[in-house]
């Protein structure tokens, strides 16, 4: 804990002006008595704490990371880089368009791909995570529906294979939700959404391919469905890598898109953040975009604001949104080009086809084993659970000592015991060999040693923790002593 | 091929144990006539050499203008070891702690930011980030109405003279709920928050008063009294705070009697660049007895099976991947790398540091605002104390005046105009620890020169 290195009156000096002013007009009750509490320490000791709690990581530059559905690819450090040049990160928010047109020019740019790759009609950049798109997209919804006196529409329906943030952003555009159930070939119920759908049916929330890592099939008829009755889709472009430059969801049918710029556009997730939640929308949406947005006239680039589009849902942040995640995602796109974009769903397709395929001959169970993987696949260790009573947990746990970041645990909810593998296009072919190996030795361990995987992990910083005293015996922050 | 390992026969092997001819045969379940083409509209990729020169030149372009704007984003030194460490890869490109024993490094760093937030705050818990200060607000919002038991209202107290944008934002992300952000007026002369103003609503059911500290004019609010009279009719006190300043002036967790109930803002001025506005990162800080209702990612410490401390995620009965819609909000990615950055930020200033660079930008926009004010027709708009913004008024329209200043790289401060016409021509100028005597100066004289430009043209 860092503050055990604090000592009363240590101070890293250099860091901070030499001299403290003093409080000149602040009156005497607004000023602080009590000393804040933080820690005092060198920098040097500041260095080594933190660098010593980096090594406590598995993260994409270290480990092979196949988590399901938040696609851990390589992370270019140019991206990093040149988004992080001078006169890009001293730049003022607020800055007039004067001294703006390089940023915006780059904004505008990737606007423009982002439209094109999606097949939409018109991006807004602004969200700063794909929750907040899934939010952006649902009030576009609604705006949509309000403005044609349509205000009878109450529900939002959802697979039960969605992720949890589609029914909660539902929930705060103030939607009821509905579940619908995915079928035994792992596309939607087409019946029950038949059944579902109403005068009362503002929209559907789809993932495609879906969560449980296959191509909804139906799309189309989905939705003419959903569109005659009035509905509206939405697409969580959470698994965009899966079809990147093969098929776009705009063709596919839908009104309005989330794009995950730290998942598909490589920009990095920072352990938990911060992300780029783009939306893309047909033509019908487009007055209800978020702003800000960028516009061009062949010659400047401006700020467009509430002024501009007075039909706005809103502004989503102070300013507009997470920057330099945007600049990152956009210096990837320029590497990659028409080209490069293409090759990313091919191979993140050929890779997890591969795995699947491999992991099947080991002996391991598919979800949809009838089924095309897209850049993800389940599997499902049922079997595993009841025979021996090792469940997905353990395996997950035993993969960290191997050096293998554990796959997406029991999500989708719908499938028991399941893994959800996703080792995107980065990964070398050695290395997906490599996790085939470690599955199937940790299938003998569950045969032969079943305490070994039951308790794992064995080799990291700390064992499996205890969760329920965690949440009762709450300890949030560290308090002084006295 | 850029970022993809596979070499011609890794693709005939694996394209061969799959049992596939080609890479394309793997898309057989998608409809034929959805495939799109070439997508020609999109650049064809270029190789890092080329696309560095275009990022050169664009940056370039936008030039490194004297800044002299704040208005919710500071620019302020950044210790070098901060950016060092937070780009480390460990911590750079890693997800969301989800397995506990190989995220620690992660998992220690939030628990220990989210104990200086407590500290800087004195509030008893902090989340582990959210989206940016203004969603933070709205979070704050939402948590109130479902937090505050006493209310049946789902209306919220927000002063005009909070950001523009926060209130622009919360309105965006409340409305469909069918909350109602009620506002209050400020007071002209101080430009604090309006006491009789806010008497009109005196006895009347909100679930909680909004309280900026500094508000956006840079002028200190009178938090005790605000506080308590939240408190004295049923209200919540929702708190946002600059977070350097929370290090000098009396923090949310100590106003009034009972201390604010949440505390929110903006964590930039913690860490992060400027950055043309992101990203940076909400905090949310409030009492123990409203923990369950806040939302994002919370850590605790507890122990692992040999007793030994740990760290992992905790009350996670609040969020999406557990409740769904019943979830206390659908955030999911936070802002975790600039927590990451804020808490080696904090850690290396210190509370001396911070101290040292708040006291350091109250003085310098002291400084500022004396100099400015030796101009004919410039001076302090309020009379209120301020902590490191100061609104002026001009004697020429601001517009006019702030697009000379640009054109001879000066960036003069925030354009009151469009939030604030009733203020007539004024803007809002913030000077911090980096901007130095001479950066004071070079305003003061070109500020001097627009002047005298203006006065020699005749108004049409
Ligand atoms: C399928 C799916 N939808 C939505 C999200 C939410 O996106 P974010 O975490 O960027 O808010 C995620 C990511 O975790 C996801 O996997």
């Amino acid at each position: 804990m860092i503050y055990d290195h604090s000592r009363k009156g240590r101070r890293a000096t250099a860091q901070a002006p030499l001299e403290k002013p003093e409080l000149t007009g602040i009156p005497a009750e607004m000023v602080r008595t009590s000393r804040p509490n933080l820690p005092e320490i060198s920098e040097m000791q500041a260095v080594r704490h933190f660098t010593r709690l980096s090594q406590k990581n598995f993260s994409i530059d270290t480990h092979f990371y196949p988590l399901g559905s938040c696609t851990m690819k390589y992370n270019p450090r140019a991206c990093n880089t040149l988004a992080s040049l001078p006169g890009l990160l001293s730049r003022h928010p607020l800055a007039p368009d004067t001294h703006s047109q390089g940023f915006m020019a780059c904004l505008h740019d990737l606007q423009e791909i982002l439209k094109h790759v999606t097949g939409m009609h018109a991006v807004s950049l602004s969200p700063a995570a794909g929750a907040q798109g899934e939010f952006a997209g649902v009030a576009m919804i609604r705006a949509y529906h309000d403005a044609r006196g349509d205000d009878q529409r109450s529900e939002i329906l959802v697979p039960d294979a969605a992720h949890g943030t589609n029914p909660a952003s539902a929930v705060m555009c103030g939607y009821k939700t509905r579940e619908i159930p995915t079928g035994a070939d792992g596309d939607i119920d087409v019946e029950a959404l038949r059944e579902a759908l109403g005068p009362q049916t503002a929209g559907i929330m789809l993932t495609n391919p879906s969560t449980v890592g296959v191509f909804e099939r139906r799309i189309k008829e989905i939705a003419s469905m959903v569109h005659e009755a009035g509905g509206l889709l939405y697409y969580d472009g959470a698994n965009l890598n899966a079809i990147l430059g093969k098929v776009r969801p705009g063709d596919m049918g839908f009104d309005v898109i989330h794009m995950n710029l730290h998942k598909t556009f490589s920009t990095p997730h920072g352990g938990g953040g911060p992300g780029a939640g783009p939306v893309g929308v047909s033509e019908r949406l487009e007055p209800y975009l978020p702003v800000p947005m960028v516009d061009y006239d062949g010659q400047e680039y401006r700020w467009l604001s509430e002024k501009d589009r007075p039909d706005t849902i809103g502004r989503l942040s102070a300013f507009a949104g997470n920057a330099g995640v945007l600049l990152r995602a956009y210096v990837y796109a320029r590497l990659l080009g028409r080209e490069g974009m293409h090759r990313v769903s091919e191979f993140s397709t050929l890779n997890a086809n591969y795995l699947l395929k491999r992991l099947m001959e080991a002996g391991f169970d598919a979800a949809y084993p009838e089924r095309r993987a897209s850049h993800e696949f389940i599997l499902t260790l049922k079997k595993q659970a009841r025979d021996l009573d090792v469940n997905t947990m353990d395996f997950a746990k035993r993969m960290l000592d191997y050096g293998v970041h554990a796959p997406t645990t029991y999500f989708p909810l719908l499938v028991p015991e399941c893994l959800l593998i996703e080792p995107t296009e980065s990964e070398a072919k050695e290395e997906l060999d490599q996790f085939v190996e470690i599955m199937r030795t940790i299938k003998q361990e569950a045969e032969n040693q079943p305490e070994l995987v039951k308790q794992a992990p064995h080799t990291m910083p700390v064992k499996r923790l205890d969760d329920v005293r965690a949440a009762r015996e709450l300890d949030l922050a560290y308090k002084a002593e006295d | 091929m850029p970022f993809i390992p596979h070499t011609e026969d890794d693709i005939q092997e694996m394209l061969a144990t799959i049992g596939v001819e080609s890479i394309d045969d793997l898309f057989d379940e998608i409809p034929t006539e959805l495939r799109c083409g070439e997508l020609q509209e999109i650049p064809p990729g270029l190789p890092e050499m080329e696309v560095a020169s275009l990022m050169q030149s664009r940056a370039r372009t936008d030039g490194e203008p004297l800044c002299f704007i704040g208005a919710g984003a500071y620019d302020h030194h950044i210790p070098a070891a901060v950016w060092e460490l937070t780009t480390r890869g460990e911590f750079y490109t890693a997800y969301t702690p989800y397995q506990a024993e190989a995220s620690q490094g992660t998992l220690q760093l939030l628990y220990e930011f989210q104990s200086m937030m407590t500290g800087l705050t004195a509030m008893d818990v902090s989340n582990a980030s959210l989206y940016d200060g203004a969603s933070a607000l709205a979070e704050a919002v939402l948590m109130a109405v479902r937090g505050n038991r006493k209310s049946k209202s789902k209306r919220i107290l927000l002063p005009a003279n909070l950001h523009p944008h926060y209130r622009r934002v919360a309105r965006s992300i409340v409305r469909n709920q069918k909350i109602e952000l009620v506002e209050v007026a400020y007071d002209k002369s101080t430009g604090q928050v309006d006491m009789a103003d806010l008497e009109k609503h005196a006895g009347e059911d909100y679930a909680a008063l909004v309280i900026p500290q500094p508000n956006f004019f840079g002028v200190l609010e009178q938090t005790d009294l605000l506080t308590d009279w939240a408190h004295q009719n049923g209200m919540l006190a929702i708190a946002v705070v600059n977070p350097l300043a929370m290090s000098l002036l009396k923090p949310a967790g100590e106003w009034g009697e009972q201390g604010a109930d949440i505390c929110c803002g903006e964590g930039q001025p913690l860490g992060a660049p400027l950055a043309s506005g992101g990203p940076y990162f909400g905090f949310l800080c409030c009492t123990d007895k409203l923990v369950r209702q806040m939302p994002g990612r919370i850590i605790g410490k507890t122990v692992d099976m040999d007793g030994k401390p740990g760290y992992a995620l905790t009350l996670q009965a609040r969020e999406q991947h557990i409740r769904r819609s019943k979830a206390t909000s659908n955030i999911c990615t936070n802002q975790g790398l600039m927590v990451t950055a804020a808490t080696i930020h904090m850690a290396i200033m210190g509370a001396e540091g911070l101290q040292r660079v708040a006291a350091t930008s109250h003085a310098n926009t002291q400084k500022l605002s004396q100099a400015l004010s030796s101009l004919p027709g410039v001076e302090p708009l309020f009379s209120g104390a301020v902590f490191h913004e100061q609104v002026m008024k001009l004697p020429i329209e601001t517009a006019t005046a702030l697009g000379m200043l640009a054109s001879d790289n000066v960036l003069g401060g925030f354009n009151l105009q469009d939030d604030y016409p009733e203020l007539g021509d004024a803007v809002l100028v913030c000077a911090t620890e980096l901007r130095s005597d001479d950066d004071i100066e070079n305003y003061r004289g070109k500020l001097e020169q627009v002047i005298q430009s203006q006065a020699q043209t005749p108004s049409q």
